[in-house]
């Protein structure tokens, strides 16, 4: 797959895959990026995967910019994986009555539908997680159905409440705290996305393949992590 | 007023939405620790515009640079360039403000407080770090490490910290080619003002337009500090140490670290310009800046 590796700032290098919303596009800056992670580079301090490209954060003062670029091109221009890694599966519950989708009629009056079809058709397809960013544990999900594609809100909220389950421009997401945000809420999860507080903090990492699955009110009440069960 | 607990930032987690925090002066941050003989990712405060009081149940030797403030212990003035000592009950006061915006304030020792994903930096937006990742407030206690640090202090030379404003050097972003020439010429050329709107997060600037030639959308990547990143309404953001992880607009340039203590130290209504440097230039400037925190002679 074409890229090329480009400066960003002083201490970081941009690997650039082809500029293109693209699942195929997205595993190989996984790829990349694992491939990168494992190669233990001096002077490199983080690594961030976006849709379709892996930023390498570096110390400029460990690690040469000649030597690391040419590290970086030499990892990128291996050859990719025959096949696509799976990424994890995760099943997210999801209530969708009531207060906890205030935006599901507004994205049914967007695609001439019902808010029953809104959730049927949020519900009928896997995503996959391309990106996690925007704040600790937000996964940028896709490709939510064209029909409730709803561009983004036109004035955003101040204030979101944790757990909101959201779609915006073919995308799906969870706030994982109480954030501003622009995203059409639909619904609510009992799941904390980042919680500190578990070994793995973290529920979405890039790659994941991520399912939704109906609750009721009353049972998010009994499993909410929010502590919203009043 | 605005005073955070920072160390130099939460690093390693930014692929999972992780922003890192940390000083907006790195530079002041690491000359106020290593002062008093601290390691450098010790735990300090940053104190913003108005300096907070603060009373030492227990001797402690402080350490404050950045912004120029008048300072004093129980009524008596002290030199803010040297370690003070604070005896057990003694009170220090920030007073008059000079030069500068934010000031590193640590202690020897440093802050002995709960670390979260590797860091001790606040991230004010998600709630990270000590005291819930907030503000300091009134009556908050901050323990001493009760290990002193092995090493002896060591001087600096302290950051030239801006009055009004400042010119700082830039290189060309990732995305410079989504940009027009003029943009670019404009951006060399202009006087930008950082407005209200401006935070740890970043500083909004205003002034003359910067033109995307390629619509001002990008499909979601990292955003790197001291990014300069323009939304369709031209208007730049200078994406500074508490910003997100990831955006959606292009960056045109990108300030080059040694100067970004400078920027870390503007205020709104302070002016910003920007000049040009290759990358070998930007490496340079950042080991003229390593070597002020070890001048001639020191180990």
């Amino acid at each position: 797959m074409e890229f090329r590796v480009i400066p960003a700032g002083d201490s970081g290098w941009l690997i650039e895959l082809p500029d293109r919303l693209d699942e195929e596009v997205n595993a190989r800056a996984i790829e990349i990026a694992r491939e990168i992670e494992r190669a233990n580079l001096a002077g490199v301090t983080d690594i961030v995967v976006g849709y379709r490209s892996v930023m390498v954060y570096v110390d400029p003062l460990k690690a040469s910019a000649a030597a690391m670029r040419e590290q970086l091109n030499a990892i990128a221009s291996r050859p990719a994986a025959a096949e696509l890694a799976p990424g994890d599966f995760v099943e997210v519950p999801v209530c969708y009555d009531g207060a906890y989708g205030p935006d599901i009629d507004d994205v049914a009056a967007f695609g001439h539908c019902s808010a029953a079809d809104v959730i049927d058709l949020h519900l009928a397809v896997e995503y996959r997680v391309y990106v996690v960013g925007f704040v600790p544990g937000f996964a940028y999900m896709a490709s939510v159905d064209p029909r409730i594609a709803a561009p983004r809100r036109a004035s955003p909220r101040l204030k979101v409440p944790a757990g909101s389950v959201a779609i915006a421009a073919g995308q799906t997401g969870i706030y994982p705290a109480e954030t501003p945000g622009g995203w059409h809420l639909i619904g609510r999860t009992p799941v904390r996305p980042y919680d500190p507080a578990r070994p793995n903090p973290f529920l979405f990492h890039p790659g994941d393949r991520v399912r939704f699955q109906r609750i009721t009110e009353a049972e998010y009440r009994k499993t909410t992590a929010w502590g919203d069960a009043q | 007023m605005l005073t955070t607990v920072q160390d130099l930032g939460r690093r390693g987690y930014q692929g999972l939405g992780v922003p890192v925090a940390g000083p907006m002066d790195w530079y002041s941050h690491r000359l106020a620790n290593q002062r008093i003989g601290n390691d450098p990712m010790a735990a300090a405060l940053e104190v913003t515009l108005l300096g907070p009081e603060l009373a030492a149940e227990g001797d402690v030797i402080v350490s404050v640079a950045g912004a120029d403030f008048e300072m004093t212990v129980d009524g008596v003035g002290v030199r803010a360039d040297e370690p003070v000592v604070i005896r057990s009950g003694g009170k220090l006061r920030f007073g008059t403000r000079g030069s500068g915006t934010r000031a590193t304030l640590a202690v020897r020792g440093g802050f002995d407080l709960p670390v979260t994903l590797g860091s001790r930096a606040t991230h004010l937006v998600s709630s990270i770090g000590p005291f819930g990742g907030r503000a300091l407030r009134a009556g908050d206690r901050l323990p001493v490490s009760e290990s002193a640090p092995s090493s002896e202090g060591r001087h600096g030379r302290p950051l030239n910290v801006p009055v009004g404003g400042a010119r700082v050097r830039v290189v060309p972003a990732a995305h410079r080619d989504r940009f027009t020439d003029e943009a670019w010429s404009t951006l060399l050329s202009s006087r930008f003002t950082v407005t209200p709107q401006s935070n740890r997060m970043g500083y909004r600037l205003d002034g003359p337009r910067l033109t995307h030639s390629r619509g001002a959308d990008i499909l979601s990547e990292a955003m790197p500090l001291g990014a300069l990143q323009v939304p369709s309404s031209g208007q730049p953001i200078l994406l500074m140490a508490d910003r997100q992880t990831t955006g959606g607009y292009p960056t045109i340039a990108n300030v080059i670290t040694a100067d970004l203590p400078l920027a870390g130290q503007l205020a709104p209504g302070d002016w910003i310009e920007f000049e040009t440097c290759s990358l070998d230039e930007a490496i340079a400037a950042l080991r003229a800046r390593e070597a002020d925190l070890s001048p001639a002679g020191e180990p």
